[in-house]
């Protein structure tokens, strides 16, 4: 079976963060864009720290503190990430290149 | 240039340079009480589209140091809306020293409102409303917030009255201080009117903002919350220079966020706006 793609994120000093209510502003210096992103998105990318995993070992972090769905949590987390990737806030690396890489059950 | 105007606006100087004595002579008469200034940050020129254009059914194209390269020149008649573009573009398109809001702005009690909307939303009639109703006019259409301080910095060119807002302040001024009607632009009739002389003379005095509103002319009575988040998003809307000025612009923003009221308004005739407004102002201390 394929494995789950791996994502890295942006380095914490390219991001300014600043919730906002119901939305959380993320100021990206790199390319001067900022992105409104909602629930998960602010959690996923925190949990990410500096290091590359996949959508299962995402899940699996956030399942500690959140009430995550039983059934679509990966598939929710895989195409936020594809989203974040499209975005320039993450990265799909190959796991030859990521080392300490985190991958999920 | 053949006949030259400067003038300043705020915090803005501007040189209007003209083929034609007409819209420069119009422009004296409206922007008499302005200081002229000694440099200027922009310069704006009205030329005929091509030479025998400046006799022969004259057309005025607008060029200067921002351009917009698709711009329809316009008839001579109509000159002073073309200045009044020039300038405007300027400022769209080159201005970096604030955060710059498509607004109308007033001030009272020390503090500012700011009015943003589509064009059409009735924020230059209003704006102009409060000018003559105990409010100091700031500005009709571009609010400059302060990326240091977050205050809004006046910058009160002539208020473009368009359509219902001629009238609508032709009953409260004098003659002396609109402009001609001029008729078929494309946006409709325009008519200038010089703003009132406090406004001018304190031009270079800022307020902090302390409430924004997103009027709409013309549907029943109505106030609704904007939450902190699509107040967010209306505003990078509104900006023209928010991506230009980049982490400066983000943090301006997010701070006018936080600490600024914004609801939306909408009422069916200017009176009725105004009300609304002073009930809101009094909920803000």
């Amino acid at each position: 079976m394929p494995r789950d793609p791996l994502y890295i994120r942006v380095p914490e000093s390219e991001l300014v963060w600043h919730p906002l209510d119901a939305v959380t502003l993320v100021y990206h210096r790199r390319s001067g864009q900022t992105h409104i992103v909602m629930e998960p998105v602010p959690q996923i990318l925190s949990v990410m720290q500096d290091r590359a995993m996949d959508a299962p070992a995402i899940a699996a972090r956030l399942a500690e503190d959140y009430d995550l769905p039983q059934i679509d949590a990966v598939h929710i987390i895989g195409a936020r990430l594809e989203e974040l990737a499209a975005l320039g806030l993450a990265e799909r690396v190959s796991p030859g290149q990521a080392d300490g890489a985190e991958g999920g059950p | 240039m053949m006949h030259e105007l400067r003038i300043r606006v705020g915090p803005a100087a501007f040189r209007i340079g003209s083929a034609w004595r007409a819209p420069v002579a119009a422009l004296e008469r409206l922007y008499a009480a302005y200081p002229t200034p000694s440099y200027c940050d922009y310069t704006v020129r009205l030329e005929p589209a091509r030479p025998w254009r400046k006799w022969l059914r004259p057309s005025v194209m607008i060029s200067g140091d921002y351009m917009l390269p698709d711009a329809a020149p316009l008839p001579l008649a109509q000159g002073l809306l073309a200045a009044e573009m020039g300038m405007n573009l300027q400022m769209a398109l080159g201005w970096r020293r604030h955060l710059l809001l498509h607004a109308g702005a007033a001030e009272k009690d020390g503090r500012a409102l700011v009015m943003t909307g589509m064009s059409g939303s009735g924020k230059s009639t209003m704006a102009a409303l409060l000018g003559e109703s105990g409010w100091r006019f700031l500005s009709d259409e571009f609010a400059l917030l302060g990326l240091q301080d977050g205050a809004v910095h006046p910058f009160p060119r002539l208020v473009s009255l368009k359509n219902g807002g001629i009238e609508a302040l032709e009953q409260r001024v004098g003659h002396q201080r609109l402009g001609p009607r001029l008729r078929g632009t494309p946006k409709g009739d325009i008519r200038h009117l010089v703003p009132p002389r406090d406004a001018i003379q304190r031009m270079d005095e800022a307020a902090l903002p302390r409430l924004i509103l997103f009027p709409r002319f013309g549907e029943a009575r109505a106030i609704r919350t904007v939450p902190p988040g699509e107040l967010f998003m209306r505003l990078t809307q509104a900006s023209t220079n928010y991506v230009a000025l980049g982490e400066a612009g983000f943090a301006a923003f997010t701070r006018f966020c936080e600490t600024v009221p914004a609801r939306a308004i909408d009422y069916r005739r200017g009176e009725e706006g105004l009300e609304l407004i002073d009930q809101l102002w009094a909920q803000f201390p």
